[in-house]
């Protein structure tokens, strides 16, 4: 999926989980649950609305890859596979 | 007409689900109600055949009302001359009994706490289901029966909410092709958007109608709400007027709660590091639609001091206590346009954490959409205020007539712990009480807080 792609799926699973709020003013780093005042419920319906609309999996331990509007859309466009700065060299430290 | 909450002293019948001549069946949804606070959706509590709908649409009445007749199975149909006012209640009247009226002591059928763990196990709802024991008890054997009708019976419908029903029609989709996966196979409002969503003609379209989505921030129903400052009006409650009678409504009853309960409020913090680990360690295993959220652990909680310590749970009716036998946890849920409810989770203290999640969600999510059913609104035996997350440390909220008591959670935050000689830092939140002191006193509420303390280092127990 492309950024472009991604984004507008971001977007419109965010707006079922907040229908009210405008998203056009969200500021792309501010976290999406203050911004929006999302509850721990709001949240993880929009967890289960990204998977459902992407059949990504989404564990608990990504939540954090989701906290903001370009985290999600970052996500969403790699697959769920982990930040290409993050992940990938500490796992080859750890395993050496 | 049945009174759904102790501020309600009329309501309209906005619709009739049922007309003279139906069967029905308890549990059953046989209409709606529009108060001063929601729409409703009123379930019957008895079998039997309507005979008459007295109230029509669109007709404010006050409580007590009688709304319609039902004949009830092998009961030859009443003459006028039997329906006298003040003798024993007509069919019509033990209709709309509501379920906290018929928890009141003295009326309330036995229940083992066997059945009841059955019953919540198959996913049962014990309220509408008739005993077969002495005295009208419900026994094992029917709770069996009822959980085996679910496949073929034909007026045990599959299992699926009202939300889901409704949202079903909206979305064209066809209930028997969704697959269930709420309690014993129950079809929630997620599941059938989850189909519609996965039939691509049909997703498309629909997104006019605001899908649906849950929230619970919290607030204590006197604080002020700092959270839908700008209620941009939204399709699902397009009334304005609503909103204005529904503060109303919260003012005049918290207005009694001042005025009739003498409060007394408690605090305590409690480390949830235990209760973290747990759910962490849970949710890695579940896919993301069964995941569970801290919320349901605290609800758990609560209902299980609320049965170590039952001058919590119940209702101050008449100038005494009544306790409640069963604990139905009733839920802050603060709408997106203002204003706060607080329906029932059912028996939280009997339910599996995971049944509570499922409740939990579907009933916020009926909150938000005006679609809450009688027995939600007419018995919470305690309610929860705060579910943690929107801010505050802590919540000293106000009880709910008749209620005498309600917990306020507050944000989990990480706090310095000395432990043993040793600081650490961990996620921990302020649980408060506001409880009635004509009912309990500070002793007896600290026992309270202490034991949901407890219970939350434990959370495999739940």
């Amino acid at each position: 999926m492309n950024d472009d792609q991604a984004r507008e799926t971001v977007l419109r699973v965010l707006h079922q989980v907040a229908p009210e709020a405008d998203l056009g003013t969200v500021p792309s780093d501010e976290t999406l649950q203050e911004a929006l005042d999302l509850d721990s419920l709001d949240f993880l319906n929009f967890v289960v609305g990204l998977h459902h609309a992407t059949g990504l999996e989404i564990p608990e331990r990504d939540y954090p890859q989701l906290s903001t509007l370009e985290g999600c859309v970052g996500y969403v466009a790699r697959g769920g596979s982990p930040a290409p700065t993050a992940g990938k060299a500490g796992a080859a430290w750890t395993s050496r | 007409m049945p009174s759904l909450g102790a501020d309600m002293d009329a309501g309209t019948v906005t619709r009739w689900l049922v007309a003279a001549g139906d069967t029905v069946h308890r549990g059953d949804l046989v209409a709606e109600v529009e108060t001063d606070k929601s729409t409703i959706e009123v379930e019957i509590f008895q079998d039997g055949v309507v005979d008459e709908l007295v109230v029509p649409e669109g007709r404010r009445v006050p409580v007590g009302t009688t709304l319609a007749r039902v004949i009830a199975p092998g009961e030859v149909r009443p003459g006028p001359r039997r329906r006298t006012r003040g003798g024993t209640p007509s069919p019509a009247r033990r209709t709309h009994r509501t379920r906290a009226e018929r928890s009141a002591p003295g009326t309330e059928r036995t229940l083992s706490p066997v059945v009841r763990r059955l019953a919540a196990a198959r996913g049962i709802d014990l309220g509408g289901l008739a005993g077969t024991g002495p005295g009208g008890t419900v026994t094992r054997a029917d709770v069996e029966r009822a959980a085996s009708h679910d496949g073929d019976g034909r007026h045990r419908r599959t299992r699926s909410s009202p939300l889901a029903r409704r949202r079903a029609s909206e979305l064209g989709v066809d209930l028997r092709a969704v697959h269930g996966t709420g309690p014993a196979g129950a079809i929630t409002e997620a599941d059938v958007r989850q189909l519609a969503a996965a039939a691509p003609p049909a997703a498309a379209a629909p997104r006019a109608q605001p899908p649906s989505i849950p929230a619970v921030p919290p607030e204590a129903p006197e604080t002020a709400t700092p959270a839908p400052a700008e209620p941009t009006p939204t399709p699902v409650r397009p009334d304005a007027g609503r909103q204005a009678t529904l503060r109303k409504a919260i003012g005049s009853l918290m207005s009694r709660s001042q005025r009739e309960i003498p409060h007394y409020y408690l605090s305590t913090t409690v480390d949830v590091t235990a209760a973290s680990l747990w759910l962490e360690r849970a949710n890695a295993d579940r896919p993301v639609t069964t995941r569970l959220v801290l919320a349901a652990l605290l609800l758990k909680a609560t209902a299980r001091a609320a049965r170590r310590v039952p001058e919590m749970n119940g209702f101050y009716v008449d100038g005494e206590f009544r306790p409640s036998p069963a604990v139905h946890v009733g839920v802050a849920v603060s709408l997106r346009t203002g204003g706060v409810l607080a329906p029932a989770v059912h028996d939280v203290d009997t339910l599996a954490v995971e049944g509570v999640m499922a409740q939990l969600q579907e009933v916020v999510d009926r909150a938000r959409h005006g679609a809450l059913r009688s027995s939600e609104m007419s018995d919470p035996t305690i309610t929860v205020t705060n579910l943690g997350d929107l801010g505050v440390e802590a919540v000293f909220g106000v009880i709910y007539p008749p209620q005498v008591a309600l917990v306020g959670f507050g944000r989990v935050t990480e706090r310095p712990v000395a432990l043993a000689g040793m600081l650490g830092v961990h996620p921990c939140l302020t649980v408060t009480l506001s409880a009635d002191h004509r009912v309990s006193d500070g002793r007896r509420g600290a026992r309270f807080l202490a034991e949901i303390d407890r219970v939350l280092q434990r959370p495999e127990e739940l």
